[in-house]
């Protein structure tokens, strides 16, 4: 299994990344239930990465760390960035119309959440599910 | 224009998403059962989304919309056949569909509406909100 980036340019692209992002978790032998929780957080970034960002890239990349294997993903664009990164991951805050769940939700479905942003310098937001 | 087909059956409409819906195609989806409901004057909406692999917020928004709007409309709405996976990572992710209606499966979505439809008594009616 390679390492790969996909575009997000469009609502396509976000269905497109579900389907790859389940194609991997698969391939890795996760659960169902993790596989799902994977896909979910995936297609919320890349929604946020879209919506937000004004369009980016995924890098989508399997990490070993010795004893066991995981998916990383990297949603990165180069948007206006997030200026409170407190605020954006509080539940229910949306500087859109939708929920607010989008980057709150995606960390709880997650291992490891890491996100990197600067006003005018665009967002990173890696995500890592382990098997 | 790719659209998600909607079925009359009896006073009721019966929608069954059997595609990964992007975001437009979810909003389509809103707009024409909101326009079906009025027009057929139904009383219910059936939403099957057994062949879903995910509900994302996004997805979740737009059945919780969906079933808002049926209900100023007069028309209740079921959502039926959730996989346990997507109900799992749905709560994690922190949805609860407030105000939306589940079963477990078809049949039981049906005996649903057709329950929620039976004419009311008055002091139902009183006890209503």
């Amino acid at each position: 299994m390679t390492n790969e980036t996909l575009p997000i340019r469009s609502d396509n692209d976000v269905v497109m990344v579900r389907q790859r992002v389940r194609a991997r978790t698969v391939e890795l032998g996760f659960s169902l239930v993790d596989q799902t929780k994977m896909v979910t957080a995936a297609s919320e970034l890349a929604r946020n990465t879209l919506r937000y960002g004004g369009g980016g890239d995924l890098r989508v990349e399997l990490v070993d760390s010795g004893i066991r294997r995981g998916l990383r993903l990297s949603f990165i664009d180069q948007g206006p960035g997030i200026a409170d990164i407190d605020l954006a991951l509080t539940d229910g805050f949306t500087s859109g119309n939708g929920l607010g769940l989008g980057l709150s939700g995606a960390r709880r479905l997650v291992n490891e959440f890491e996100l990197e942003s600067k006003p005018g310098a665009g967002t990173r937001v890696t995500i890592t599910r382990w098997k | 224009m790719e659209r998600i087909p909607i079925l009359r059956m009896g006073d009721s409409l019966l929608v069954t998403i059997q595609v990964d819906m992007h975001d437009r195609l979810a909003m389509t989806l809103q707009d024409d059962l909101t326009t079906a409901i009025s027009r057929n004057r139904s009383k219910g909406v059936l939403i099957d989304i057994s062949a879903l692999e995910i509900v994302d917020s996004f997805i979740g928004r737009v059945l919780a919309n969906i079933a808002a709007m049926s209900r100023v409309l007069d028309a209740e709405t079921v959502v039926v056949g959730m996989q346990p996976a997507v109900a799992i990572t749905l709560v994690e992710l922190g949805l609860s569909l407030p105000g939306v209606r589940t079963a477990l499966n078809v049949e039981r979505g049906i005996a649903m509406l057709s329950a929620l439809s039976t004419p009311v008594m008055p002091e139902n009616l009183l006890d209503d909100e």
